[in-house]
């Protein structure tokens, strides 16, 4: 079972949003999105600086069998993204609440977001 | 459409794989990481559960007329022991499925043998295909498909890791095999019919076993390959290794829209073999019209200059004008680029020719490539 890690928030898209005490969020895909994508190959994130919308695309995780659009969870200007990922997106798929984080926002709204429990009832997971 | 479940379901379950339905039969899609698994069968081994295909016999004094009517290749030229590729068409030409022809000994003199392995989505409508054909020829069509397993062990690995269960005086059976070439050989104990052939680019053996040793058979073969680096594979891998490898998948490439032609298949008709054959006047019609050469379109290998891939249904365009649609693609894992497959108008079909393909709403530019993209060094 992939897991939902219990201190984050979720959207239906299947983004994570870690809150961090008043400043950018950190955003990236749960471990459910990315065992069913398989092995994500390329990443295209948003640029740093850029604003980005709740519920919009705004990049998109290409794995070697399909792609899926990236929606932002929250409304905000990107401040951080991670290099890293977009050498090795591999890291997306071994450690997709840790070292496969996508990017930070300053974010002024939230969209729709559940809670862990929520979200690992509606899309599978383990607590 | 009710699912089929092969004799190693359980075994796949039990190695955690995700399954997926393909043909109707649900089947294992990758067992961990797909890429992994790739990258096994090009440097170790890989182990494919492959039961969803089907298996026909054909047998009769008549056995080679017959095929030589029933399907497009001459098949009465393969010598005992030996294989071939080949395409069962409609009378119009359009392609029903592409399958492997195995000729085997006889089993009484005058009597001649074959074996035709059809793709598991198609293998009831080519038996009834068969079946209808067969009118008028002494030969029987035995459908096989529901008792007969197949397992591939493909990659540089797989003859050691076979030899492993092979008694050492028919260790030459295995060594000497050809491609496209198979044997009785005795397996883990078993007799059974081993085939150089397969769908990855790479050295490999098919193995048809029935159903009820299939699951010793598996568990024998991951032992023995434990050493050597193989692990099971699911259809994932085994689409982008067939697709490294340029090869077609029905469904994709190839179908009942589609014709010999215009997919690079023409030299595996023969339209020179004496007699007639379903789809004869067709396909002679087809090839004289120049299709696949100076008329409509023609499957062709793009390579990616970036790093989003092509997927099947995109458009191709050529200044911004539709030419052709992609029918496969993904990023390469041996490559690291993108690799697709695609029927362009033949005047855009050229090697070195640089094309677009609409990649979700940007034109991203792709080059016409030789097939294969990859080809292993032997």
């Amino acid at each position: 079972m992939s897991k939902v890690v219990a201190e984050l928030k979720y959207s239906a898209e299947h983004e994570w949003v870690a809150a961090d005490g008043g400043g950018p969020v950190g955003i990236g895909i749960s471990a459910v999105a990315a065992d069913a994508l398989g092995d994500i190959v390329y990443v295209d994130l948003p640029e740093v600086g850029s604003t980005v919308t709740a519920g919009e695309t705004c990049g998109e995780v290409e794995s070697t069998k399909s792609v899926s659009d990236l929606y932002s969870p929250v409304t905000g200007e990107v401040t951080e993204i991670n290099d890293a990922v977009v050498s090795d997106p591999a890291l997306i798929n071994n450690d997709p609440y840790g070292a496969g984080w996508l990017f930070k926002v300053a974010a002024t709204e939230e969209g729709p977001l559940m809670s862990a429990e929520e979200y690992a009832a509606t899309n599978g997971g383990e607590l | 459409m009710t699912e089929n479940y092969t004799a190693l379901y359980e075994q796949h379950k039990k190695a955690g794989a995700s399954f997926t339905d393909f043909g109707g039969w649900q089947m294992p899609l990758k067992y961990d990481s797909e890429l992994a698994e790739h990258h096994a069968v090009r440097n170790a081994a890989g182990l494919f559960d492959l039961s969803h295909m089907g298996e026909v016999w054909v047998t009769g004094p008549e056995a080679a007329a017959f095929l030589d009517y029933a399907l497009v290749g001459k098949l009465s030229a393969i010598a005992v022991g030996k294989a071939k590729y080949s395409l069962i068409c409609d009378t119009d030409g359009g392609i029903i499925d592409d399958l492997i022809t195995y000729r085997r000994p006889s089993p009484e003199e005058g009597v001649d043998r074959y074996l035709v392995v059809p793709n598991a989505g198609n293998a009831k409508v080519v038996a009834v295909a068969l079946r209808e054909r067969a009118a008028g020829f002494d030969v029987s069509v035995e459908d096989a498909s529901a008792e007969t397993s197949l397992i591939a062990v493909q990659g540089p690995n797989a003859e050691g890791i076979l030899l492993e269960l092979v008694p050492a005086e028919q260790h030459a059976l295995v060594t000497e095999l050809k491609y496209y070439a198979a044997v009785d050989v005795s397996i883990n104990g078993q007799d059974l019919l081993l085939a150089r052939t397969g769908y990855t680019g790479e050295d490999g053996f098919e193995i048809y076993v029935p159903n009820v040793d299939a699951s010793v058979l598996w568990e024998a073969l991951l032992e023995a390959g434990e050493g050597q680096g193989l692990i099971p594979a699911g259809l994932a891998a085994r689409d982008s290794l067939r697709l490294e490898a340029g090869m077609p998948l029905y469904g994709n490439e190839l179908s009942r829209h589609m014709n010999p032609y215009a997919a690079g298949l023409g030299p595996v008709v023969s339209l020179a073999k004496e007699g007639d054959f379903v789809g004869k006047e067709a396909l002679a019609a087809i090839k004289a019209a120049g299709v696949g050469a100076t008329l409509g379109q023609k499957l062709v290998g793009l390579k990616g200059a970036g790093r989003r891939a092509a997927r099947g249904h995109y458009s191709v365009l050529k200044d911004g004008s539709l030419i052709g649609e992609v029918t496969s693609g993904q990023p390469s894992p041996t490559l690291g680029y993108p690799v697709a497959l695609a029927y362009v108008d033949v005047e855009h079909s050229v090697v070195g020719t640089v094309v677009d393909v609409d990649l979700r709403g940007k034109a991203e530019p792709f080059e016409v490539v030789q097939l294969p993209f990859y080809k292993r060094t032997k």
